[in-house]
């Protein structure tokens, strides 16, 4: 059958969406769809929130138009289909050489789900955001297929990258690949004892990698201690260790705010106070939690949500308040990153700026609900930005007025599709599409 | 040492899946198929993957005409040459007892065309003294049972054909392996009320390769389908045949 009547939902599983879904395998079958009953598509669903669902509508799931298209092992260059996942891209030619020059924090993010949010990574000070990198994208709207590149339709590029899908149902997209010696990382950690720390290190930092973590349960003099994690592209060939794990159900132990505080002291008594290097697998490096199957039902039954802002250079003390408010809460669950950002950005709805952007996991409850909602406020008022592949709970108003370029960018939707068939309960919930 | 590999029904996600591991490991491809532009398109995708070759070639079980091409262009290259059988249609039972007709079609593509391809091939696996048919059969063929026992019978009838064809190269040299799925996550299962345990295909297709390295005969997979099959023909007739699973 094309068809198939399912409940799916994001990667935070606080909205659900029930409806028709297909999932293509072949290139013809998706034309057939996109003639007859164009809907709008989603790849694995890592976006936390509303982007990929279309309740009571109809959707498409890219994850088995899968086909690398061509690679030029001289020049890095790679197309692909739109459902291919980041990581099998990396699984595939870092033993050759090259490796997807910007990859998120999860290997499962497709190469269309990539474009669609303009995803960052971990070299984002230094290589800039994924849209950067990409080449040229085929997409398929109001009844046609079209070709965007930096040279080409730019305007529609622009608002391709990050667009959420608006612009078309990206079918594949050539992109640069960056050279790699080996498939490992050389990966140093060490311990920062406070907030300061943090911020000094990651501002002093010359790495091409740089992340940091926080210790989002400590308090007093101790608020914001972590650790520091830098790393370089290693020359070593190193298959990836980790063995996949499984959460086998609703276990709610993110959500509880006495195991966090021991996780959290575990996690950070595992780097020696002298700090400590060693060479990773790329994979276990950039993609630390993809082993783990059903790592969000460590979260419980209702889901969760994270919270992920930007905010400028020089409003590093907001930040500071946010991670203040944060470990008074008592409500964050280790999972918690913090990282100097640069300024790339490839598209009109990028999140990016240049500044810190701040990434933590909350349980589904009420009192999370609250916080979340003071920490989106102090980030408008800082003149920062919420991301859309992690919001599920902001308003349309905040998040159109964080977007310089968001009216733009609706014309560009309206003019790719102007009959609308590809809004996602995202871009309702937002009024991205239909607000003046 | 360079190996060949034919895979008939290549359009589908298991052999796709399939293709894929053995591009892995270096191996010159022959995608055959019906739908050209998707076997081209996966062939790039071979290629890519570390395929020494990967050709797209028109195939279809119910035009033997196409048959013959395919083996010629394949003995062309040097080593062993091995086929790989996906094909096979499964329409709904009630609409072959609505039209009888399609009885036909459905044998042809699940047994009479692949085997008559594969005693097409099986001279050239003889003079090359080795090379493996992985023939994917269904646990359909089992059991003759109410919901689908045409194409369960026609599966049985290849997998007969298959004890037979690994009886005769296992003289030359030559291996047969026979592949029962259980229910797998393909196009053709989605969404079908019913379905239960669906496999990967991916999962599948790493099963059929570690059933081709070890020289395995039959094999269930997810092997959990051998535990649940015997227990299927071990029901004594009087019973099943009042039974509807």
């Amino acid at each position: 059958m094309l068809w198939k009547t399912a409940d799916y939902s994001g990667w935070g599983r606080v909205h659900t969406a029930h409806g028709e879904i297909a999932r293509p395998e072949r290139a013809s079958t998706l034309a057939r769809i996109m003639e007859e009953a164009p809907a709008p598509a989603f790849g694995n669903r890592r976006s936390y929130g509303d982007s990929p669902l279309n309740d009571g509508g109809r959707a498409i799931d890219m994850t088995r138009m899968d086909k690398v298209l061509g690679f030029d092992p001289d020049t890095g260059v790679v197309e692909a289909e739109a459902g291919i996942r980041l990581g099998e891209l990396m699984r595939l030619f870092a033993p050759r050489g090259w490796t997807p020059a910007v990859v998120p924090g999860t290997g499962f993010c497709t190469l269309g789900g990539a474009i669609a949010n303009d995803v960052h990574g971990k070299n984002h000070h230094v290589a800039g955001s994924f849209g950067e990198h990409v080449i040229s994208v085929a997409l398929f709207a109001n009844g046609k297929r079209v070709t965007v590149s930096p040279g080409h339709n730019k305007a529609q590029f622009r608002a391709t990258m990050g667009g959420i899908g608006q612009t078309g149902v990206i079918l594949s997209a050539k992109i640069q690949m960056k050279p790699c010696p080996g498939t490992a990382m050389r990966v140093t950690e060490r311990r920062l004892n406070d907030w300061d720390e943090q911020i000094d290190a990651l501002e002093a930092s010359t790495a091409s990698y740089a992340v940091s973590w926080i210790d989002a349960q400590a308090r007093g003099a101790r608020m914001g201690r972590g650790i520091l994690e830098e790393a370089e592209l290693s020359d070593m060939r190193l298959p990836s260790r980790a063995k996949p794990k499984s959460v086998p159900f609703n276990v709610g132990l993110f959500s509880n705010g006495l195991f966090a505080r021991a996780f959290n002291e575990g996690y950070l008594r595992r780097i020696p106070e002298a700090g400590k290097t060693s060479d990773k697998p790329m994979e276990d490096f950039f993609f630390p939690l993809d082993k783990v199957h059903g790592v969000t039902k460590l979260y419980g039954k209702a889901g969760f949500h994270q919270f992920q802002c930007v905010v400028p250079t020089d409003k590093t003390d907001v930040l500071r308040d946010m991670m203040m408010k944060i470990s008074r809460s008592g409500l964050a669950s280790p999972l918690v990153v913090l990282k100097r950002m640069g300024p790339g950005r490839a598209g009109m709805l990028s999140f990016p700026m240049e500044g810190y952007t701040l990434a933590i996991d909350f349980p589904n409850r009420a009192k999370a609900k609250k916080l979340i909602a003071e920490l989106e406020a102090m980030t408008a008022e800082a003149a920062g930005r919420l991301y859309l592949a992690k919001d599920s709970l902001a308003s349309g108003e905040m998040i159109r007025g964080m977007y310089p370029e968001w009216s733009e960018w609706a014309q560009q939707a309206a003019k790719a599709d102007p009959d609308g068939a590809l809004v996602n309960d995202m871009v309702r919930r937002l009024e991205l599409r239909s607000a003046t | 040492m360079n190996e060949t590999w034919i895979i008939l029904g290549a359009t589908s996600s298991m052999a796709r899946a399939f293709g894929r591991a053995v591009a892995e490991r270096g191996a010159t491809v022959y995608l055959a198929g019906r739908d050209m532009e998707d076997l081209k398109g996966s062939a790039a995708d071979l290629e890519a993957r570390g395929a020494a070759k990967a050709q797209a070639v028109k195939f279809d079980a119910r035009d033997a005409a196409t048959f013959a091409p395919i083996i010629a262009a394949a003995e062309g290259e040097e080593g062993l040459i091995h086929a790989a059988v996906f094909v096979g249609s499964m329409p709904e039972q009630s609409e072959v007892d609505k039209d009888p007709g399609l009885i036909d079609g459905t044998v042809q593509e699940s047994f009479t065309g692949p085997a008559r391809f594969l005693q097409m091939l099986a001279p050239v696996i003889e003079a090359r003294a080795g090379g493996t048919v992985v023939g994917v059969g269904s646990v359909a063929g089992d059991r003759g049972r109410l919901s689908n026992y045409v194409y369960g019978s026609a599966k049985a009838g290849f997998h007969t054909y298959l004890a037979g064809l690994r009886n005769r190269l296992n003289r030359a040299g030559g291996h047969v392996v026979t592949v029962k799925p259980g229910f797998v996550d393909t196009a053709m299962t989605w969404g079908i009320e019913g379905m239960f345990l669906v496999a990967d295909p991916a999962d599948v297709a790493g099963d059929i390769l570690k059933a081709v390295e070890k020289k395995k005969n039959t094999i269930y997979t997810p092997f959990f389908w051998r535990i649940i099959m015997t227990i299927i023909k071990s029901v004594p007739e009087p019973i099943f045949k009042k039974l509807s699973i």
